[in-house]
């Protein structure tokens, strides 16, 4: 019986991948398939919504009615955070726990139940919404009430998350029982698990919260507290940021390897970092209760930093590690000239590796430094519900993890679907484009933030306190909406029309993208025992540490400047 | 190799330009965690999150009763109210307006009691960029000095309905 766990047996339902020599299950690429086009769709109905979004908060442009920018806005963050997000990480974990270990997957009827409650969830959240009945953004903060159907969807999709994630590790069980592999499994994997665990607690408190909040839309119980909702919601809206944050970096690593063959410079370090993550982000929920009423200032700083500051420190070393290794292998390939002769000589127009570099550095120097900022107790004064915070999240979850995701796909779909893409020069520039629209939307939500522009509202002329400098910082974001979504949808273009007409592999490795060649003068292996190789990595951080140092004290300074209270 | 198994005596201890990395980070992550604490003590502006359990419309009650009591004008139908200095004052939100209008002296101390009629509200003080949440059934007090005079906007910035955007009230510092 156990002969057919590996995937190298004879009889296994597996093939040999033309292009990297590993064996891939049959019953992981379906699921691997079906996951990643739906979230694809999902991506395009929330990009859709996006575009619709900014060219209204761009005031001068104000496209939609009342009504509809609120629904549109409901929509957008359920359709991207949650469905884009969570079909693609169920990819990513079917993935990882198959190919890398050499394992089938556990099951595929445990597969097709997971994928089936995500579905019809998912469906049934969008229809509900778009019939008006859950006007309520994807927090639907209490007492706000949706359509019942509307908590059942989230549900579905919770609990079709939760068996997918079940499957993992089922799959992880199964692999280390019957010996597919010998030692400690692979780091992609490593960190996969790192966001499988994370997204068990999440979706538990998912499940805490929406089933009362059903019952009683169902008006079978009474109504929640709505501090207590505010409480367990964000342990699911801010650890599954956490969850996205893992599969971002273990894509970076995986990345990386793929277009320069990195390998991380120790191992040790990168999966202490990732254990991190599991250990200490539980309470760091709380830093979306920074100025609520009911939790003490004790409370909100204990979870702030306790918590809070152990993860970033696990991003901060990831954010080392991860150029280091590029750096290393880079140099082992001869690339050896002053401090960014490696950088400058990277595989750019390799989309997949411009996404991850543009993400890793989107996510670093912008979503991290702000979130970690904006994310400070008393700071939080001077930034809860304006724009920073969506301009914050828009480089962390866009510019980072979507990012990230779309830059995998240049590899997934000539290896899993085993169709070269279409295109080929225009991908080649949609990172680029998703990446350069996303930092104008981010940094014209924040400046707009700044000043004082509320997240969420529909019109600021109202207030009648908004001068110019708010509407030019919209106009930015709206004109990076723009780009970003041009990128967004020539990448939906791009996959869906690579699936229709890309000319087939069959039997031959996949179109090369263009990876780091060696040089005449290369020495594999020479740099592993030299700690100091990595010059340009060490000037990259601690200008980036500059920044954060930076912008932080200047943040002080600014709440410094307003008026006492406690 | 991030998709292989890695060798069998993978685990090393962090050496050179990587461990100067970690100990920095680790350093910059101990000032941030400091700077909170440090602050709470030194720091004039804390949200300490005080709060009472209320009633929303006990509470409309009381604001009522403050609002006629410490009424020096009107504007729109909405009575403008100067509380003593050091005194509590009382301001609801509900959908969407924010009652009643508050008229505060410089330097002075007040005790402002935040709570919610209806649904959650922000309260948004600009152009100052002083950011509040507002619930239905807690009493949120913010212990607040004005420093600067003229007139500011409240501005809702949680998503209250329909009229969110409209939903504008005013604080006079004199
Ligand atoms: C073309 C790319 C995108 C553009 C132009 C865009 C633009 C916007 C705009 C204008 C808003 C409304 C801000 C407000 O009024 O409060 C918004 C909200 C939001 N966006 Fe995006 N977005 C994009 C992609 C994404 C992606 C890929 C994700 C997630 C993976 C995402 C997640 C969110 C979330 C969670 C919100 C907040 C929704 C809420 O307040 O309930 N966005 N976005
Ligand atoms: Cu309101
Ligand atoms: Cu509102």
């Amino acid at each position: 019986m156990q002969s057919s766990t590996s995937l190298n047996e004879p009889g296994a339902e597996s093939r040999r991948c033309e292009t990297t020599g590993l064996s891939v299950c049959l019953g992981a690429q379906r699921f691997i398939k079906l996951n990643a086009v739906s979230a694809v769709v999902f991506l395009l109905l929330g990009g859709i919504a996006a575009i619709l979004l900014a060219l209204t908060r761009w005031q001068a442009i104000h496209l939609l009615p009342v009504d509809w920018f609120y629904r549109i806005l409901t929509f957008h963050g359920l359709n991207m955070l949650i469905f884009w997000i969570l079909f693609f990480e169920v990819a990513v974990l079917y993935f990882a726990c198959t190919i890398p270990l050499n394992c089938k997957l556990f099951s595929k009827k445990v597969a097709w139940v997971s994928f089936a409650m995500m579905l019809v969830g998912a469906i049934m959240v969008d229809v509900i919404i778009m019939m008006g009945k859950a006007d309520v953004m994807m927090t639907s903060y209490l007492p706000l009430l949706a359509h019942p159907v509307f908590y059942l969807g989230i549900i579905l999709v919770a609990v079709g998350t939760l068996i997918g994630v079940y499957n993992y590790f089922a799959t992880l069980y199964i692999a280390k029982r019957d010996k597919t592999y010998e030692g400690s499994v692979p780091l992609v994997t490593f960190g996969a698990t790192a966001a499988a665990i994370i997204a068990v607690v999440t979706l538990l408190h998912g499940a805490i919260v929406m089933i009362p909040t059903f019952t009683f839309s169902m008006g079978w119980t009474p109504e929640p507290d709505p501090m207590w909702y505010r409480m367990i919601w964000w342990g699911l809206g801010h650890q599954s940021q956490q969850v996205n944050v893992c599969a971002m970096v273990a894509i970076w690593y995986l990345v990386a390897y793929l277009t320069t063959g990195a390998k991380p410079v120790n191992e040790a370090v990168c999966r202490t970092a990732f254990a991190l993550y599991v250990l200490f982000i539980n309470l760091a929920s709380a830093h979306h209760l920074l100025v609520d009423p009911g939790v003490g200032a004790g409370w909100k700083i204990w979870n702030t930093s306790y918590a809070m500051y152990l993860a970033v420190l696990a991003s901060m070393i990831h954010g080392f590690t991860l150029p280091a290794s590029v750096e290393i292998a880079m140099r082992e390939k001869g690339y050896v000239k002053g401090l960014f002769g490696w950088v400058t000589s990277a595989p750019w127009s390799n989309p997949a590796f411009s996404g991850v570099a543009l993400s890793v550095l989107i996510f670093g120097f912008i979503g991290g430094i702000t979130g970690v900022t904006l994310g400070t107790q008393q700071i939080n004064i001077i930034a809860h519900n304006t724009l920073r915070i969506t301009g914050h999240f828009h480089a962390t979850v866009v510019g980072g993890t979507s990012l990230a995701f779309m830059a995998l796909t240049y590899y997934v779909i000539p290896l899993i679907f085993r169709r070269d893409f279409i295109w080929r020069k225009l991908a080649r520039l949609q990172p680029w484009m998703f990446a350069i629209g996303i930092l104008f939307v981010s940094l014209g939500m924040s400046f707009a933030g700044s000043m004082g522009v509320a997240r969420r509202s529909w019109d600021i002329e109202s207030a009648g306190i908004y001068g110019p400098a708010a509407h030019l910082k919209l106009g930015i974001m709206g004109i990076g909406a723009i780009l970003a979504f041009t990128g967004l949808l020539l990448f939906a273009v791009l996959c869906v029309g690579t699936l229709l007409f890309g000319q087939k592999t069959n039997g031959r490795a996949m179109a090369d993208w263009g990876v780091a060649q060696p040089l005449g003068n290369a020495k594999p292996g020479s740099l592993i025992h030299d700690h100091w190789a990595m010059k340009g990595t060490v000037a990259l951080t601690f200008v980036f540490l500059a920044c954060f140092a930076v912008y932080y004290f200047a943040n002080w300074k600014a709440l410094a400047d307003v008026w006492p209270v406690r | 190799m991030s998709i292989e198994i890695p060798q069998r005596d993978w685990y090393k201890a962090p050496a050179g330009a990587e461990k100067l990395w970690i100990g920095l980070a680790l350093l910059w992550c101990f000032v941030m965690s400091v700077m909170m604490p440090y602050w709470h003590f030194y720091g004039k502006q804390n949200s300490q999150g005080e709060a009472y359990s209320v009633e929303p419309n006990a509470f409309f009650e009381r604001t009522m009763t403050f609002a006629e009591a410490n009424k020096v004008g009107d504007r729109d139908g909405i009575p403008i109210v100067e509380p003593a200095p050091g005194s509590d004052a009382y301001l609801a939100a509900r959908m969407w307006f924010w009652y009643p209008i508050l008229k505060l002296r410089k330097d002075e101390t007040y005790r402002i009691h935040l709570s919610s009629m209806d649904l959650q509200h922000g309260f948004s003080l600009q152009p100052l960029n002083m950011n509040f949440q507002v619930m239905p059934g807690y009493d949120h007090v913010l212990t607040l000095t004005p420093t600067s005079t003229g007139e500011f906007t409240i501005v809702c910035n949680e998503f209250c309905g329909i009229g969110h955007d409209k939903m504008i009230g005013k604080i006079i510092v004199e």
